[in-house]
């Protein structure tokens, strides 16, 4: 363990090691739950668990069966496009108000700013299952529960807070008077929105439809109080799986989420590096 | 410099502000319509539902009436014109198969009414409207001798009121006596669910914290090459879907899952543990579903710490305890009470993963306002407990604000 400085007494560097040894520990503690799912899902029994011929490594132990049975299941092959297509409506309406939303808000001319955006940001903070409770009374009101618009509209709400922080985030480095440039040499204001203002707060829109597609993706509480057996997205069908029989179908899914997080989270960070250098002037 | 300006200056500067107002909320207005429509009516409708509750007056309104000059004195039985309104309403209600509700309703109020109202409703659709006038309620009350009881006629006083905080003391556990005075109940059901979910919540921040902490500072003082790659592990989680996460814990925690078998193979003990479908599961599991949401400010505060103030701590003699936590510790609290506040207010409100591997000893309140949701029908209450629960954490980030800003709040 050179590795240290030379004035390091033995004490400090047993602290230093403790400490190193602590944080592997709690990142493991927030991995291998996730890990762990992946090789359970290629089990060939039945079982939430490692087989025996499973830890021998024995290739009969594995299969790709329940992979198979989600994709020839007509209510796993229904949740997935209804969370896509849900996810997707919700996004893009999200994303376009809460643009324009953050546009607004990050004037200091705005008025009534603080309260306006106490209310914009109130579907964050809100718990979810009050949040459904309400919903459900209300949106049957209006006959909209247990439709596709009503769990879109919904869902659009909760994705607005998220498109606001990370567009209004974008704005924080913007320099208006590149605005006032362009229309002060004529430009039309749409052509001034999409020339000017657009290419430098994209990477801050994107990873807000992001934010605002996950959230909608992942919802599952007004799903549960809203949704008819229709609008069934994938959480919706694992929560039920999970409280009634409780097959590795369930793991095939989760693996499959955990690839796509993964794929979600590295479009994030490479939008993020990305708009780090927009706003240092690197590109 | 306002001197130097003409009046027709001031005033075209000022119309230019007022039209740049204007143009800049005509951005904002779309989203806030749309989240006062779809997100604040409801809520607000919802609260509304909690204290308006006009079925009862609805059902016997001339009962009611004739209620009014009646003033509630104890062991005292209502007048007779009160009693002969009831019986010709109940005959009503019993030809129009509405009786039923009624006997929901009063059954809320004064347990053990349903059958008694179903009962008497019965016979009294045999008698004439005539009758029953002539009778001045002598019928009614030597149907059943639970109507000469005058704690029930008090009651149903109380429940016919439009306005009521009748479902605020249920939510509370308490009760209004016959005086009209407000006493607890004998079995505590809220209250108690409201302490479990603060303590859960509690320790959940807790223990969030304790882990996260040692990881934040690692994460911040190594070199930033190797922590950027760590932080993947943070954020691989932060983004995976709960109910992944609490699949995941479901195969762990069961009792042939992976941590009883490995437990079980390395000869630790010989037979399962229960450890799913406890209060111990909730916490576990929740702990880690919420650790990236207080790694992640913990990190973004300790990443700006300068380490030269606490090296100059150490260089000036100070002991490496004391100077932690005189020097450093201080400085990661903007950090950890962010985290701290935001773990503490997502987890005092969650339901998904308490009703997945929660069992009975890990309900928290969100459970029982999904209860009286779905199963039990009672609306009414599921929204004074929701509206309290919304206050408690309206109240906290208030505090969240003033302390910390809400400005703080970073994502990824």
């Amino acid at each position: 363990m050179s590795r240290f400085p030379r004035y390091y007494t033995p004490l400090q560097k047993l602290g230093s090691l403790s400490l190193s040894s602590t944080a592997y520990i709690v990142l493991a503690f927030l991995m291998l739950p996730i890990i762990i799912i992946i090789p359970l899902s290629f089990n060939s029994e039945p079982f939430f668990t490692f087989t025996d011929g499973m830890l021998a490594l024995d290739p009969e132990a594995y299969s790709v069966k329940w992979y198979i049975q989600v994709f020839n299941d007509d209510k796993w092959i229904l949740a997935i496009q209804n969370s896509f297509f849900i996810g997707i409506c919700a996004t893009l309406i999200a994303t376009f108000l809460g643009t324009l939303a953050a546009i607004g808000m990050s004037n200091s001319d705005m008025p009534f700013k603080r309260a306006i955006m106490a209310i914009l940001l109130s579907p964050m903070i809100v718990p979810l299952i009050i949040t459904a409770a309400g919903m459900f009374f209300f949106y049957t009101k209006l006959d909209l529960s247990g439709t596709y618009l009503g769990v879109i509209v919904a869902h659009a709400v909760l994705g607005t807070p998220f498109v606001i922080i990370t567009v209004s985030a974008a704005l924080a480095g913007f320099d208006y008077s590149l605005v006032n440039a362009s229309l002060g040499m004529g430009a039309k204001p749409t052509y001034t929105f999409f020339k000017v203002i657009m290419p430098l707060i994209r990477p801050g829109v994107i990873s807000g439809a992001l934010f605002a597609f996950v959230t909608s993706f992942d919802e599952v509480v007004v799903v549960l109080f809203m949704a008819g057996p229709e609008q069934r997205t994938i959480p919706r069908q694992m929560f039920s799986g999970l409280r009634e029989q409780i097959s590795p179908a369930i793991l095939a899914v989760a693996t499959m989420l955990v690839i796509l997080s993964a794929l979600l989270l590295l479009t994030i960070e490479y939008l993020r590096d990305r708009a780090e250098r927009i706003r240092i002037g690197d590109l | 410099m306002s001197e130097h300006l003409s009046i027709e200056e001031i005033a075209h500067g000022q119309k230019q502000l007022r039209r740049k107002k204007v143009k800049l909320l005509a951005f904002t207005l779309p989203l806030l319509c749309f989240v006062m429509l779809a997100f604040i009516a409801p809520i607000a409708t919802m609260l509304y539902r909690s204290v308006y509750h006009p079925t009862v007056s609805q059902l016997i309104p001339e009962t009611l009436e004739q209620m009014e000059q009646w003033k509630i004195i104890p062991n005292e039985m209502p007048p007779v014109n009160v009693l002969t309104a009831f019986s010709l309403e109940l005959r009503d209600l019993a030809k129009e198969r509405h009786s039923g509700k009624l006997a929901e309703e009063l059954n809320r109020g004064f347990p053990g009414t349903s059958s008694l109202v179903k009962s008497t409703a019965r016979k009294l659709k045999r008698m004439s409207a005539e009758e029953l006038v002539q009778g001045q309620g002598k019928q009614l009350l030597s149907l059943h001798k639970k109507w000469n009881n005058p704690k029930l006629w008090s009651e149903i006083k109380n429940l016919g009121s439009v306005w009521t905080d009748s479902y605020y003391l249920t939510a509370t556990d308490l009760q209004r006596n016959l005086d009209g005075k407000i006493e607890a109940r004998d079995t505590q059901i809220y209250l108690k669910l409201y302490w479990r979910s603060l303590r859960i919540a509690l320790m959940i921040t807790l223990f969030t914290a304790l882990l996260a902490f040692p990881l934040s500072y690692y994460l911040a003082n190594t070199n930033s090459k190797k922590a950027n790659i760590l932080m993947v592990f943070v954020l691989l989680p932060f983004w995976t879907s709960l109910l992944v996460r609490t699949t995941s814990w479901i195969a762990l925690l069961q009792t042939n899952g992976v941590i009883n078998s490995t437990l079980e193979y390395l000869g630790i003990i010989n037979k399962p543990i229960e450890m799913l479908y406890t209060e111990f599961a909730t916490i576990i599991a929740m702990t880690h579903i919420l650790l990236p949401f207080m790694v992640l400010p913990l990190h973004s505060v300790m990443k700006n710490i300068d380490p030269s103030y606490f090296r100059a701590a150490l260089s000036l003699g100070a002991k490496p305890m004391p100077a932690f936590f005189k020097i450093y510790f201080p400085m990661t609290l903007p950090g950890l009470s962010a985290g701290a506040l935001l773990v503490f207010i997502i987890s005092i409100g969650y339901y998904i993963t308490p009703a997945l591997v929660g069992g009975t000893d890990g309900q928290m309140i969100s459970n029982i306002i999904a209860f009286h949701m779905q199963s039990s029908n009672n609306w009414e209450l599921a929204a004074a407990l929701s509206s309290l629960l919304l206050m408690a954490i309206l109240l906290l980030y208030w505090l969240y604000d003033r302390f910390v800003g809400v400005n703080n709040i970073k994502l990824g």
